[in-house]
C-alpha cells in the first residue's frame, strides 16, 4: 500500500480501469457477434487507455520514476486495490453484461464527480475524457440488460441469476476506509453516500425496464480496496504479467 | 540564421499540417483538431497534442509522427501530451468534415451535449452516399474507437459515423 492517500486514490481508479479493462480485452474474439467483439473490445480500449493516464498520473505525483508499466505489471495482487467487482470472472456473456452494468452505473457517477473536482486538474482532465467514454458503455451495457432481461424466459432467467451472484459485490464500491476519507475531507473524492443514492437511481431503474429484481438482504463483500481479494485475481495477474515479468527489459 | 520566435513557430506550424492521422489517412492531425498549439518554451519549440480517446492506439504512432516533423527543423523541438481540456468532436475543422463525407464516413455535428444525439438515438445522421436521413445504428462501437457503425435503409450500404465526444 502506499503512504500517500493521494496516490493511493489514484492507484484504485487505475487498478479498477485496469482490471475491468483486461477482463473485457479476452471477448476478443470470442464475442458472441461480430458487432459485440468490437464493441467489448473498444470498451476494453477505452479502459485499459483511462488506466494508463491514471498511472502515468501517480507516477508523476509519486516522483520515484515508477511509470505505468511498473504499476500494472511488478506489483503484486495484494498491492492492487480494485473492487472485487471487476475482477469476477466473465462467466458467460450475460454475466459480464451485468457486471459491466452494475460498475459503469457507478463508473459514470464517479467520473462525473471527478471532472469538476478542483484538487487536481490532471485528474479533472482525464476523468473529463473518461465521462464521455463511460456514457457509451453505459448505453451499452444498461441496453443490453434490458434487451436480456426482457427478452425470452431464459435469457431472463440467466441474467437474473448473473445479478443475484453479482450483487454481493457492489456493496464494497460504497464503503468508505480511511483512504476514501482523506480524499473526501480534502474534496478530491465523492461522499460516497450521495453516489451510492445516484448509482441505485440508475441501476433500479435499469432493472425495472429489464423486468429483473435486485435481491435484498444480501451480505456484502469488501476487501479489494485493501488488497484483498477474491482468488480469481491473482489467475488474472499471472497471466498478464508473466511477459513482462519473465523478459523484464523487452521492448516492442 | 536569426529567426524570430513568431518565424519559428510559423515554421513549425507548416512541417506540423504534414502530419496525418494514421487510422484516418485522408486527414491531418490539425484537422483532427488534436494540436492545441505551438509555442517557445525555454527557448525549444514545444508542440501541445491532445489524443481524441483515452485508449486510442493511434495516438503514440501521432506523437512521434509530429515530433519527428518539428525536429526535421529545429533538433531540440519536444512534443507534450495534453489530457486537458479533454479533446472533443467540436474541435474537428469543418474542412475535414467535408472529407469525411467523401469518404463514406457520416462526420460529427457539432454539440457534445446532446445527450440524445451522443448514443446515437433518435437523432438522424445522414448517409454519407446517398444523403437519405433514413438510417439506423447497427452498432455505437465500430473499426476504430471513433467512430460508430451505421447501415443505410434506402442504398442499403453499410458507413461509419464519427461519434460525438
Ligand atoms: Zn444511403
Amino acid at each position: 500500500m502506499h503512504a500517500d492517500p493521494h496516490i493511493q486514490s489514484l492507484l484504485r481508479l487505475a487498478d479498477d480501469a485496469l482490471i475491468l479493462g483486461q477482463r473485457l480485452s479476452a471477448w476478443c474474439g470470442h464475442g458472441p457477434i461480430l458487432e459485440e467483439d468490437i464493441a467489448v473490445s473498444n470498451i476494453a480500449l477505452d479502459l485499459v487507455g483511462q488506466a494508463r493516464n491514471l498511472y502515468a498520473l501517480a507516477g508523476q505525483r509519486e516522483g520515484a520514476g515508477r511509470d505505468e508499466d511498473q504499476w500494472a505489471f511488478f506489483r503484486t495482487d495484494r498491492e492492487f486495490q480494485n473492487h472485487l467487482l471487476v475482477e469476477q470472472p466473465n462467466g458467460h456473456f450475460g454475466d459480464t453484461m451485468v457486471r459491466q452494468m452494475l460498475y459503469d452505473a457507478f463508473h459514470l457517477e464517479q467520473m462525473g464527480f471527478l471532472a469538476q473536482q478542483k484538487v487536481d486538474e490532471d485528474l479533472a482532465g482525464i476523468a473529463a475524457k473518461a465521462f464521455k467514454e463511460v456514457q457509451y458503455h453505459w448505453e451499452h451495457s444498461s441496453q443490453w440488460i434490458v434487451r436480456l432481461g426482457d427478452g425470452t424466459e431464459e435469457s431472463h432467467d440467466k441474467v437474473q441469476q448473473s445479478l443475484n451472484a453479482l450483487w454481493s459485490f457492489t456493496g464494497e464500491l460504497f464503503m468508505e476506509d480511511e483512504v476514501d476519507q482523506a480524499g473526501r475531507m480534502s474534496g478530491l473524492l465523492p461522499e460516497l453516500a450521495i453516489l451510492q443514492t445516484a448509482w441505485l437511481t440508475r441501476v433500479s431503474d435499469c432493472l425495472k425496464e429489464a423486468h429483473l429484481t435486485a435481491p435484498e438482504g444480501l451480505w456484502m463483500q469488501r476487501g479489494g480496496k485493501q488488497g484483498l481479494h477474491s482468488e480469481h485475481l491473482s489467475y488474472l495477474l499471472a497471466e498478464m504479467q508473466t511477459l513482462p515479468r519473465t523478459y523484464p527489459d523487452a521492448v516492442w | 540564421m536569426n529567426l524570430t520566435d513568431h518565424e519559428r513557430i510559423d515554421r513549425a506550424w507548416r512541417q506540423v499540417r504534414g502530419v496525418h492521422d494514421p487510422e484516418l489517412p485522408f486527414l491531418t492531425v490539425e484537422e483532427m483538431g488534436m494540436i492545441r498549439g505551438v509555442r517557445i518554451h525555454e527557448k525549444h519549440l514545444l508542440v501541445s497534442l491532445t489524443p481524441t480517446y483515452s485508449g486510442c492506439p493511434a495516438t503514440d504512432v501521432i506523437s512521434e509522427d509530429v515530433l519527428a516533423a518539428v525536429q526535421a527543423v529545429e533538433p531540440d523541438a519536444q512534443v507534450e501530451v495534453v489530457l486537458s481540456p479533454a479533446w472533443t468532436t467540436d474541435w474537428i475543422l469543418d474542412s475535414a468534415k467535408e472529407k469525411m463525407r467523401t469518404h463514406g464516413i457520416a462526420p460529427p455535428e457539432k454539440g457534445q451535449a446532446d445527450r440524445a444525439f451522443l448514443t446515437g438515438k433518435g437523432k438522424v445522421v445522414p448517409c454519407p452516399r446517398c444523403g437519405t436521413d433514413n438510417t439506423h445504428m447497427v452498432s455505437a462501437f465500430g473499426s476504430t474507437a471513433c467512430k460508430a457503425h451505421f447501415s443505410c435503409k434506402e442504398c442499403l450500404e453499410p458507413f461509419e459515423h464519427f461519434k460525438c465526444i
